[in-house]
């Protein structure tokens, strides 16, 4: 591999990662508040692609639109993305973990209950919306956008990379500045004396929930635009990005956006060594390794124990 | 990620901390009454088992499906139904709740005197435990030649399967989410000694005696996984088998000089040549059923053997405190390694019973979800009970098939995941528990400990 074409692929590989950190981000907020391991957030993601397919195949003209228009399509894409993502998010605590967090259930009940509700959500959007893939209509002429020293980037390239990065700063900002998220760091360190100091713990679960459930879905709207949509997507994609939050150290948010540009990083050159079967056993055995050598991942873990 | 000693200060950002309590006594909406959020609840369960029983989506027209189910027929019935159970509930329940009540004192527990017989007479257990265990050799003789299939290909492969990774997560509480890559790996093993694969072993061997070989391999391999990752935690335990398997299954589909790929491998089926006496088990399932009876039954008596020895004492001091039981002198470990070992060896046998027995396989065979869907197994039918895996695997693993004539065969595992989430509100402890997890489980609901070594207990440590 010669020195651009690293350089080709460490560019593809930090706009995979972007996304995936994105997703991860989910996961570990999840785990933070709850010490959940939310299996059914790839099936959050896969909605969010949908959300934004849907919205898009409803409302999008016969020709391709360029200029505001694109700019507007891809925004309406996002946020009905968003919106679904989040709406899945809220109904799945709502329904399946709030009953099991009132009797204080074991960690291996909500691990099954999240496995039932993402082999149930999968199913119930193919039998929704169809079991074929389906592409993201066009929202803008997808080409070359800009070079980064020589990399050329797409214009959904960059666009994920623009939306991931300004997410994650959103996201940062959120938790660490915000009233909302002191509530969400006070019930990862101790619910118990949040509880006592006044925090609602369920509407602190529950916003945790729609927040990452947002990031989610517009998760599963760009990786949609990138490639399609199809019931079965969140599968891979979430297991990646849950393997880069436990590779960042579970419950921690900037952790979690290392692990994704790590592991996005690592596909890629696996599929630049050794091609595309061999996709996914890189980022694993990077996480094995990383895992011998520091067992609570790069960052160190917990949302509201690293201060 | 800082957090700064002011946060706390923040937090109220001003407002007294007392007010946000006192907030809670603000005027409530009519909608936000139990009664009215019980009706909304009902109405949203209404629309979704119209649209789980609605008509199936097409990709050309992404909205064909919501827009029939929103608009049809099925949507009022359900709804209906919905109201009809909540007037029922919210204006009669007194009288309804009554019956129930005194029916549930008048019985104090209906299992109370069958269980007395059972406990104190154990030639009534002998007579018992034989009648089921003719049961379950002839009785499938009376079954159809498919469920005959369905029963040695799946059914009692997954029962072996479940009691194998029961000892990993039911007796030493190790989170497993690769199990089925051991599968595969026993699997391989019987392809590869029976000269099945590219690779040409050493010598061929008859598929009886590939067993131990088998069993030896995933041991090692069981080993070799578990002794770098031990040491972690629970959830990264679980992240880094999930990981293991995903390796192992990528190797077979993409090794083909190996393992042939995704084109899959021929295997010869079991026999026995002694001289004297020889058989060949052919297309018939029900021989290959006996057999694997044999290897279940085998196996439970080992296994039971083991819970209540040293190891098996050891294995429940881990799981219910690791920290404790390390402190006591438990070389925990060790112990560790046994558990993960011996579930993965017993997973071996299952892998060269199921390749001799369907004679072709490939690697979808060991795709990740089943690694998944077995550990739900395992836990649905109650997590360290021997009985309850039994029952819980038997039915989960029947439910896809016996579905199959109810409702459309691709929505199967829809109702498969909607009875998983139920089941864990409603009975998180499993078909049929094993009394020490319903007491751990109690004492995990009273906030006493977590209720197994994953449990939420280490994620607070003090």
């Amino acid at each position: 591999m010669s020195l651009s074409e690293f350089w080709d692929f460490l560019v593809l590989g930090v706009v995979l990662g972007s996304l995936y950190a994105v997703i991860a981000i989910g996961y570990t907020l999840v785990y933070g508040v709850l010490q959940l391991l939310n299996f059914a957030h790839s099936e959050v993601f896969m909605f969010g692609g949908y959300g934004g397919l849907l919205a898009l195949t409803a409302v999008i003209p016969e020709e391709t639109p360029s200029g505001m228009g694109s700019v507007a399509y891809v925004a309406i894409g996002m946020l009905s993305g968003a919106a679904l993502g989040g709406a899945v998010a809220f109904g799945l605590e709502r329904v399946a973990y709030r009953p099991l967090r009132r009797r204080n259930a074991p960690r291996l009940v909500f691990l099954i209950t999240a496995i039932g509700a993402s082999f149930f959500l999968y199913n119930l959007a193919g039998k929704l919306f169809g079991r074929n893939p389906a592409p993201i209509p066009e929202m803008y002429d997808n080409g070359t956008a800009l070079s980064v020293f020589g990399a050329e980037l797409t214009v959904t390239q960059v666009l994920i990379l623009v939306s991931a990065v300004v997410m994650m700063v959103g996201l940062d900002y959120v938790v660490n500045r915000t009233k909302m998220g002191s509530g969400i760091r006070a019930v990862a360190q101790d619910p118990e004396v949040a509880s006592l100091m006044g925090v609602d713990i369920d509407k602190v679960v529950s916003r945790t929930f729609v927040l990452g459930g947002l990031l989610g879905g517009a998760a599963g709207f760009l990786f949609g635009t990138n490639s399609q949509v199809v019931y079965t997507m969140g599968f891979l994609p979430g297991i990646t990005a849950f393997a880069a939050a436990v590779l960042g150290g579970i419950g921690n948010v900037r952790g979690a956006m290392l692990g994704g540009l790590v592991l996005g990083v690592v596909e890629t050159m696996t599929v630049a060594l050794w091609g595309d079967d061999w996709r996914y056993v890189g980022a694993f055995v990077v996480l094995v390794l990383v895992l011998m050598v520091r067992p609570t991942g790069i960052l160190g873990e917990r949302l509201g124990r690293t201060a | 990620m800082s957090m700064k000693t002011s946060a706390p200060a923040k937090t109220s950002e001003g407002v007294p901390a007392a007010l946000s309590a006192a907030a809670r006594l603000r005027k409530v909406h009519w909608y936000q009454e139990p009664r009215w959020r019980r009706l909304g609840a009902l109405l949203a369960l209404a629309v979704t088992l119209t649209l789980m029983t609605g008509k199936e989506g097409t990709t050309r027209d992404l909205f064909f499906a919501l827009r029939e189910d929103l608009t049809g027929f099925a949507l009022w019935i359900w709804v209906g139904v919905a109201v009809v159970v909540w007037a029922v509930r919210e204006f009669l329940a007194d009288r309804a709740g009554g019956a129930v009540g005194r029916g549930k004192e008048a019985a104090p527990g209906p299992f109370a005197s069958v269980r007395g017989v059972w406990e104190s007479n154990a030639s009534v257990r002998v007579g018992v435990l034989v009648a089921l265990l003719a049961l379950a050799v002839f009785g499938p003789l009376g079954l159809e030649r498919y469920w005959q299939q369905v029963l040695v290909d799946q059914i009692a492969i997954y029962v072996l399967l479940a009691i194998g990774l029961n000892v990993v997560i039911g007796w030493a509480g190790l989170l497993d989410l690769g199990f089925i890559a051991f599968f595969a790996i026993g699997a391989y093993s019987a392809a590869y000694w029976t000269g099945a694969l590219p690779v040409q072993p050493p010598v061929v061997l008859n598929n009886f005696l590939v067993l131990p070989v088998a069993v030896l391999t995933c041991l090692v391999a069981g080993v070799i996984l578990g002794a770098p990752t031990l040491r972690l935690r629970g959830d990264y335990l679980a992240i880094v088998t999930l990981g293991f398997h995903e390796i192992v299954y990528l190797m077979a589909k993409n090794a083909d000089g190996v393992t042939e790929g995704v084109r899959g491998v021929k295997v010869e089926r079991f026999s026995v040549d002694l001289g004297f006496f020889s058989y060949e088990w052919k297309l018939d399932p029900m021989p290959y059923y006996w057999l694997l009876i044999g290897f279940i039954v085998l196996a439970i008596f080992l296994f039971l053997r083991l819970e209540h020895s040293k190891v098996g004492r050891a294995w429940t001091a881990i799981r219910e405190d690791e920290v404790a039981a390390a402190a006591t002198g438990v070389n925990t470990v060790r112990y560790k390694l046994m558990a993960f070992a011996i579930g993965a060896s017993t997973s071996g046998v299952a892998g060269v019973a199921y390749a001799s027995k369907v004679g072709y396989f490939n690697p979808e065979n060991f795709a990740i979800l089943l690694s998944v869907l077995v550990l739900a197994y395992v836990i649905f039918g109650g997590m360290g009970s021997v009985p309850g895996v039994l029952v819980g695997t038997a039915f989960l693993v029947w439910l896809p098939e016996g579905l199959r004539e109810w409702v459309d065969p691709k929505d199967r595992y829809m109702y498969l995941g909607a009875l998983l989430v139920i089941m864990m509100i409603y009975r998180p402890q499993g078909v049929w528990p094993s009394r020490r997890r319903k007491r751990e489980l109690r004492m995990a609901e009273a906030g006493i400990g977590g209720a197994d070594a994953t449990g939420p207990a280490e994620g607070r440590q003090q």
